[in-house]
């Protein structure tokens, strides 16, 4: 049990705080009431997160790559500061993070391989949290649970010592000064009779022969002890999931919540999910009918090329090609009569009388000037991947996803050659496809046309962020043309004006 | 070794009418008196002649497994894990209702695995020299596996041919997942790599001592090797195995001095040539990174040319099936019996008792004693033949 310590000031903050800790095992579902909007942007947030875990983890980036991005991520949209931080509203934070984890365990819970992922995003998620824990925190919050160890005599190190030292690879000296409580190092599971732990409790230090056996206990080095702990947090959720899905039926009567999770785990499954509304505004400048094809060439995704180059080539387009290409160009910036401009010059197997009548109400509509007069968003990565399966007259969709690999591979090197994208780059993308990646492969082919910008393996289209929205591609790609020519470029990494 | 017996349906119905003990092997799946679960439950697999493969059958007791073995009259049978459900009713229980649960904990060791080390005998040969290799690794898993994990219950059974079962039944060992199983292979698991691979041993994180695991065993391995593989095996004599050794040496200089000595002598022993490496070890200053680089160099080559080979795989899987104990090898009419590991060193797979030889001398017993008082030859009498069964759930 947490013992209570000499009279500090931390010791009064945790006091006043709900969530004494920053770490949270997520033992207890949060009981206050959660109103929906909550509900669901919370749990969006996390997703940002877990998702760009996961994408790091496809793209075998190497573990500090890793953290950073997570570290980069978190900042942005889930915010956990630590419990000296005395300015910030803490509760609020840790509110969050404890609501949107137990959305998305509702959201995530319900096949086995959602289970999988979802385990694995958040075990990472409680990993780097934990690396930058602070270190007299982190002891408060080992203490509060039982993590079923107990820390070896001294005379059993004594009596250990040579086994102990080479299961540790060093010299005693690191072996037994790292770690936790300086003075006492070594930690042991306990055995069956005297509520102990097994070797089972660490597999993974078994398996690369990181510990000392004795008798089936593992000795385990206070360097190795995290081990433990995320193991537990792992099984543990995993545990908790289960019983979440077993649960589940009866959440199914509640009509307000199920589209949520659908669309939460779906978002998941596309590698995030995004909205792209604001790149107007941040970008400042209009476009002109004139420009696209310029600008295609040297900003587009695979898929907007691809449109774009199939409205020149066929001089028409069908209805979800349009919807999908025109939403795109509204938010790039083509203003509506731009925008009709545009599309009575390509659509030129179209008579004048037919597309006044007909093209020109959708395109008005679509820009919210007919019908309900909604401000449609241009369609997601994950809406693209997921809705309106493309039929063999249709040009949407994503090439990565619906291309065949043949298709595909001549598309991305007549596209993106002139950009530097060569055949040796394309057994690498083709993976990434076959592996059902589609955003990792887009935005490897990002990185490698933007390397004329110091874009680099793993930057993403900035701060390791993978392609989630067509018009994230396109505006980060145009951000950094505009700071090559301009030099340095004030601008917040979000796209969004840096306020002051 | 003798040419195998021919194996008549005749000779094999006979072995399991006679002599086959299915209540000792009922007695040591079940691990109590009354039909539990670890029996009921319990597949049992059937190889039949013309390679006919019966899978998850299942039987109450002992007398129910002898009764369907008297009427197939399979080749062999293996024992399988203890599934959530009657294996012989997989058809009409859902799939998630069948799962393995309990399985011993087995190990499969394999004379071919030795191939590239052992130059008395390759393939399906085996002879008591060779034999060597097998006690050695009996020795070194039997007291990690007690040490290091706890287990206690273990039987070792000779596989028949040229190779050595362990089937381990504590209660914890049973349990274990299939990733824990991973994992427990894996801290055994020390020669890796095929052919390709020279070095087979990579247990060290850079210039360190080996880990605890192995130091409990480098006592032995390395009296093996010493007095084992260099005189009796002779792995070094010939240019390709010099050359072998000369591949294991992590420093261009030695390895060049060796060479140019070596491809003088074509004469030279093992023993002869690992001598000339070792005073080039002790030619290096005491404490010197080079000199530490080359002992630990010689460490794990004699760790590489005894520590026990593992068929990794038969271990990992709950659902692994494995020979059952006693059943007759087809290729050697030979007896998989049972094998006590204090006395390894004494165990000769070349004087295991065929069907043929058993059911004789059976015959024999059987005839004398009917001349004294007439009892009967029942299966308390294979103890006669030196069979070790275990007791400790019987
Ligand atoms: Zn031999």
């Amino acid at each position: 049990m947490y013992k209570v310590q000499k009279k500090k000031p931390e010791v009064d903050i945790h006091s006043q705080l709900k969530y004494r800790f920053r770490l949270n095992f997520y033992d207890k579902p949060p009981l206050d009431d959660i109103i929906i909007e909550d509900f669901e942007t919370f749990a969006l947030d996390r997703l940002r997160v877990l998702a760009e875990i996961e994408t790091a983890f496809v793209r075998n980036s190497p573990w500090e790559t890793i953290k950073k991005h997570t570290e980069d991520q978190c900042r942005k949209y889930l915010e956990l500061g630590h419990t000296t931080a005395k300015t910030k509203d803490l509760d609020r934070e840790r509110q969050k993070d404890h609501i949107s984890h137990f959305v998305l365990r509702l959201a995530f819970c319900r096949t086995e391989e959602l289970r999988r992922r979802f385990v694995k995003a958040e075990t990472t998620l409680f990993r780097i949290r934990y690396a930058n824990e602070d270190p007299q925190e982190l002891i408060s919050f080992l203490k509060s649970r039982d993590f079923d160890w107990v820390e070896v005599s001294s005379a059993e190190i004594e009596q250990y010592r040579d086994q102990l030292d080479a299961a540790g690879g060093k010299g005693s000296d690191t072996f037994y000064k790292v770690g936790l409580n300086r003075d006492a190092v070594v930690v042991f599971p306990e055995v069956i009779g005297l509520h102990q732990v097994k070797w089972t409790r660490v597999p993974d230090l078994v398996e690369k022969r990181k510990v000392f056996l004795k008798g089936g206990m593992a000795y385990v080095s206070s360097k190795e002890q995290s081990s433990i702990i995320f193991q537990s947090f792992q099984a543990h959720l995993e545990k908790a999931l289960e019983l979440t899905a077993k649960a589940l039926p009866r959440l199914d009567e509640d009509t307000r919540i199920v589209p949520i999770l659908d669309h939460l785990s779906q978002g998941f499954l596309a590698g995030g999910t995004s909205e792209w509304n604001n790149a107007t505004s941040a970008n400042g400048d209009e476009i002109t009918a004139d420009m696209v094809d310029d600008i295609s060439r040297k900003h587009f995704p695979a898929c907007m090329r691809n449109l774009h180059n199939a409205l020149k080539r066929d001089r028409h387009m069908k209805h979800f090609g349009r919807l999908q290409y025109g939403l795109f160009l509204k938010v790039l910036g083509l203003s509506i009569d731009e925008a009709i401009t545009f599309w009575r010059r390509g659509m030129s197997t179209i008579q004048d009388d037919k597309f006044n009548k007909e093209y020109k109400y959708n395109i008005r509509h679509s820009y919210g000037l007919e019908g309900k007069r909604a401000n449609y968003p241009a369609k997601s990565c994950q809406q693209i991947l997921m809705n309106d399966q493309p039929g063999s007259g249709d040009s949407h969709g994503c090439p990565y996803r619906h291309f065949s690999p043949e298709n595909l591979q001549t598309a991305l090197l007549s596209m993106y050659s002139s950009q530097g994208l060569t055949s040796a780059d394309i057994p690498e993308i083709m993976q990434i496809v076959k592996g059902g990646h589609y955003h990792v492969a887009c935005t490897r082919v990002f990185e490698i046309t933007h390397a004329k910008y110091g874009i680099r393996k793993d930057n993403g289209v900035g701060d390791g962020e993978s392609v989630t929205h067509p018009n994230q591609y396109a505006a980060k790609s145009r951000e950094l043309e505009l700071g090559a020519t301009k030099g340095a470029v004030k601008k917040d990494t979000d796209g969004d004006v840096a306020m002051s | 070794m003798s040419s195998a017996e021919e194996l008549t349906p005749e000779l094999m119905l006979a072995f399991y009418r006679r002599l086959y003990p299915f209540k000792s092997i009922f007695g040591w799946l079940n691990h109590e008196l009354a039909p539990t679960k670890l029996f009921t439950h319990r597949e049992f697999a059937f190889t039949l002649a013309g390679d006919v493969y019966l899978r998850y059958n299942s039987f109450k007791d002992a007398e129910d497994l002898k009764k369907q073995v008297l009427a197939l009259n399979p080749t062999r049978f293996e024992i399988g894990p203890v599934y959530s459900a009657r294996p012989r009713d997989k058809k009409t229980v859902l799939a998630i209702n069948f799962k393995p649960i309990l399985r011993e904990l087995v190990f499969d060791i394999d004379m071919t695995d030795y191939d590239s080390i052992r130059t008395c005998c390759s393939d399906a040969g085996i002879c008591r020299r060779c034999w060597n290799f097998i006690s050695v690794a009996v020795r070194v898993l039997d007291q990690g596996i007690r040490d290091q994990y706890g287990y206690k219950h273990l039987l070792w059974v000779y596989s028949g041919r040229r190779g050595i079962h362990l089937w381990i039944s504590d209660k914890e060992a049973m349990e274990l997942t299939d990733d824990e199983r991973k994992a427990l292979v894996g801290w055994m698991t020390v020669i890796q790599g095929g052919k390709d691979v020279h070095k087979k041993v990579n247990v060290r994180t850079g210039l360190s001592p080996l880990p605890p695991s192995l130091q409990l065993a480098l006592e032995t391995l390395r009296t093996t090797f010493s007095e084992f593989v260099l005189p009796d095996q002779d792995p070094f004599h010939s240019t390709e195995g010099w050359e072998a050794l000369l591949q294991l040496i992590p420093h261009a200089e030695t390895v060049k001095k060796l060479r140019d000595d070596w491809s003088d002598a074509p004469y030279s022993t093992s023993e002869e040539r690992w001598d000339d490496f070792k005073r080039i070890i002790q030619k290096q200053e005491k404490g010197s990174r080079l000199r530490k680089t080359l002992e630990y160099a010689a460490e794990d080559i004699a760790i590489q040319y005894t520590y026990p080979r593992l068929d990794a795989e038969v271990s990992k899987h709950r659902n692994h099936l494995l020979k059952a104990p006693f059943c007759v090898h087809p290729k050697t009419s030979r007896v998989c019996v049972p094998v006590d590991p204090a006395n390894i060193e004494r165990f000769d797979p070349g004087r295991v008792p065929t069907v043929g030889q058993l059911l004789g001398e059976l015959d024999k017993a059987v005839a004398d004693a009917s001349d004294k008082e007439g009892q009967d030859g029942g299966e308390h009498r294979s103890g006669e033949y030196g069979f070790y069964v275990p007791c400790s759930y019987i």
